[in-house]
């Protein structure tokens, strides 16, 4: 469960998040649609404690993440936009070590990563080291040591960024299924149908601020659009003062 | 904190192991070629000057009859001389074809102005641009100005004149060095070999860990795990700090090894560079790799790239030789302030060793302390930057 209030952040005179309020439920996938440059990464960076937030506040499991950042930390897992992963080491120790950084026994650890590297189809590569992997085998590494302390919570920045077809569809099959566990599963996008085929709720950023929020059929009945893209236009030119 | 500690250390620690150019340049090209390198130019220039003293030089001799005492005297002194007549033009093409070759030449009139008691001309041909023969020219000169020296004093004697008349000033080289400290000035970089290998020995993990973590994006994912910023950067520096270990243990047994196939007995040195020797070095800057490590990683966490942090680091490797060069420059004496300047007190404390006169135990502690006090505070200064959002970039 993750509820934002009021956030906001500035770089220098750059207003990067003005005011940004929402929240995810577990058991639900919420996503955060806008362009690029909406302030979506920012809050998203905010929510996992590497950016201190100017005002408003957030809560992960009702751990404020400026008060408590570690144990905001500890029940959440990170795909953030960039995320590299060690070159050098094999998938299972790119794993192994954000397992020892949570703190999990040795054991436990490496039924989780057995387990990992089935569920998101890694055997193939698991013990090879990651220098030639492709786009798709390094988004699923960098989500396995995201979910090896099995996180209540999930975030996503743009996960589908620079994936083929095929794996961007094993990717949604995830967040699915992270869904029916009864995570709390938020992530971003500008990728209209990215959207419309998985969040139960979106929540439309535009400028830094929330522009509209709600399931996917409410929007599209409150602005009129015939599909979630044309709404998404409607809701971002109202903000621009077209419509 | 220990198990944060010992899995950023682990994982420092396989991902530069793993790295070929990484290692090649930590540990092979820093603490085996150096020392391999510079005492091998030692030992060069070494048999180089050995040999020059036992060799007898080679001289052509061009007009011989003309001076049968001189040629007479240069053999004596050991000169190997070889008579060949020719005129001017030819002399030089003999040494185009050679340009090792040095030819004497006693031009016409020799005889008479010689006794007439005028200055009697020889000329000495040689390539100066050749280092061998400009060295024989040498000690044909030498042996020649030596003749002229003792005719010179017959002359004055044959007229009733102490030839001391012509010397008012005489120099005498009085020459108090020891053997080990003769030694200690051909080996006086030895500490800024060791001091800088040691540092290039954490350099590529110390970039690695920070500017190059946050390139590869892998730093802000890394900064999402719950464990405080500064235990990550702690296991950073620890890790850095081993590989510098390494680099020094690596750097003193080459040293230590190498050392002793110097010919440095034949120019009157002795090389005081045994195990004992080499253990003391060791431990005496042992220490320093807290401050270097730490140094490092403070400083490549201000950079923005990998590439960036190299120009950095490459300049920053010049900050602790500096105590060094202006202690070699001013020459200055071990005293208990200056033991507390870090790098300055282990170049002194290793002079000490490879001086066969080890300084007090008590500047030894100061150097320790002081040197791992400022490591600590470095450290610190680097887990303080890591709490920075900057840090990101």
């Amino acid at each position: 469960m993750i509820e934002v209030e009021a956030l906001a952040k500035r770089f220098g005179p750059v207003e990067a998040v003005r005011d940004v309020s929402f929240s995810a439920a577990d058991g639900r996938i919420t996503g955060l649609l806008g362009p690029n440059g909406a302030g979506k990464s920012t809050t998203l960076r905010m929510l996992y404690t590497v950016l201190r937030p100017d005002a408003g506040s957030a809560r992960i499991d009702g751990t404020d993440v400026v008060a408590d950042p570690l144990a905001a930390r500890r029940s959440i897992g990170v795909l953030p936009h960039s995320a590299g992963i060690y070159r050098q080491l094999t998938a299972r120790e790119n794993i192994r070590f954000y397992g020892e950084l949570h703190g999990l026994a040795p054991a436990l650890l490496r039924r989780r990563i057995d387990e990992l590297v089935g569920r998101l189809d890694m055997t193939e590569f698991a013990d090879r080291r990651a220098d030639g992997f492709s786009q798709g085998q390094r988004i699923k590494v960098a989500l396995a040591r995201a979910l090896v302390h099995s996180p209540r919570n999930v975030l996503l920045d743009e996960p589908t960024n620079g994936l083929d077809v095929m794996a961007t569809r094993a990717l949604r099959e995830l967040i699915r299924g992270l869904r029916a566990e009864g995570h709390c599963v938020l992530f971003s996008s500008h990728v209209m149908q990215e959207v419309a085929a998985l969040c139960d709720d979106v929540v439309i950023i535009d400028h830094g601020r929330v522009a509209a929020s709600g399931s996917p059929a409410a929007l599209q009945a409150r602005f009129g659009g015939a599909s979630l893209e044309e709404t998404f236009v409607r809701v971002l030119g109202e903000q621009e003062g077209l419509a | 904190m220990i198990p944060t500690l010992a899995a950023v250390f682990r994982k420092e620690l396989l991902e530069t192991l793993r790295d070929r150019r990484a290692l090649l340049s930590s540990l092979v090209m820093g603490p085996l070629f150096a020392p391999l390198l510079f005492i091998g130019m030692l030992a060069i220039s070494l048999d180089r000057s050995v040999s020059a003293l036992d060799e007898a030089v080679a001289v052509t001799v061009s007009g011989a009859e003309r001076a049968p005492n001189l040629v007479r005297f240069l053999r004596e002194q050991g000169f190997d001389l070889s008579l060949r007549d020719g005129p001017d033009a030819e002399l030089r093409r003999w040494i185009e074809d050679d340009s090792e070759l040095v030819v004497m030449a006693v031009p016409d009139g020799f005889g008479e102005r010689f006794a007439g008691g005028r200055p009697a001309r020889v000329l000495v041909y040689a390539d100066g641009s050749n280092s061998k023969a400009e060295r024989r020219a040498d000690r044909l000169r030498a042996a020649i100005g030596g003749y002229s020296g003792a005719l010179a004093s017959l002359r004055l004697q044959a007229r009733g004149i102490s030839p001391l008349v012509a010397q008012p000033v005489v120099v005498d080289d009085v020459d108090v060095s020891t053997p080990a400290a003769r030694a200690t000035l051909v080996l006086g970089m030895l500490s800024y070999l060791i001091l800088l290998v040691t540092l290039v020995g954490g350099m590529y993990l110390a970039i690695d860990a920070t500017a190059g973590e946050r390139e590869r994006g892998s730093l802000e994912p890394l900064l999402t795990m719950p464990v405080p910023r500064a235990q990550l950067i702690y296991g950073k520096v620890l890790a850095a700090a081993f590989f510098m270990s390494v680099a020094l243990a690596l750097v003193t047994t080459t040293l230590a090894l190498s050392i002793r196939q110097l010919p440095l007995e034949t120019i009157g040195m002795s090389a005081n560079f045994g195990p004992g020797v080499a253990l003391g070095v060791f431990l005496s800057t042992l220490p320093f790799v807290t401050v270097g490590a730490a140094l490092l990683t403070v400083v490549a966490s201000f950079t923005r790239s990998y590439k960036e942090a190299q120009t950095w680091l490459g300049v920053l490797m010049l900050v602790p030789t500096l105590p060094i060069a202006v202690a070699g420059v001013l020459g200055i004496k071990a005293n208990a302030a200056l033991m507390a300047v870090p790098s300055l007190s282990q170049h002194l404390l290793i002079q000490g060793f490879l001086r066969g006169d080890p300084l007090p135990t008590g500047y030894a502690a100061i150097s320790v302390a002081s040197t791992l006090a400022l490591g600590g505070l470095l450290t610190w200064i680097a887990g303080r930057l890591y709490q920075r959002e900057r840090i990101l970039g």
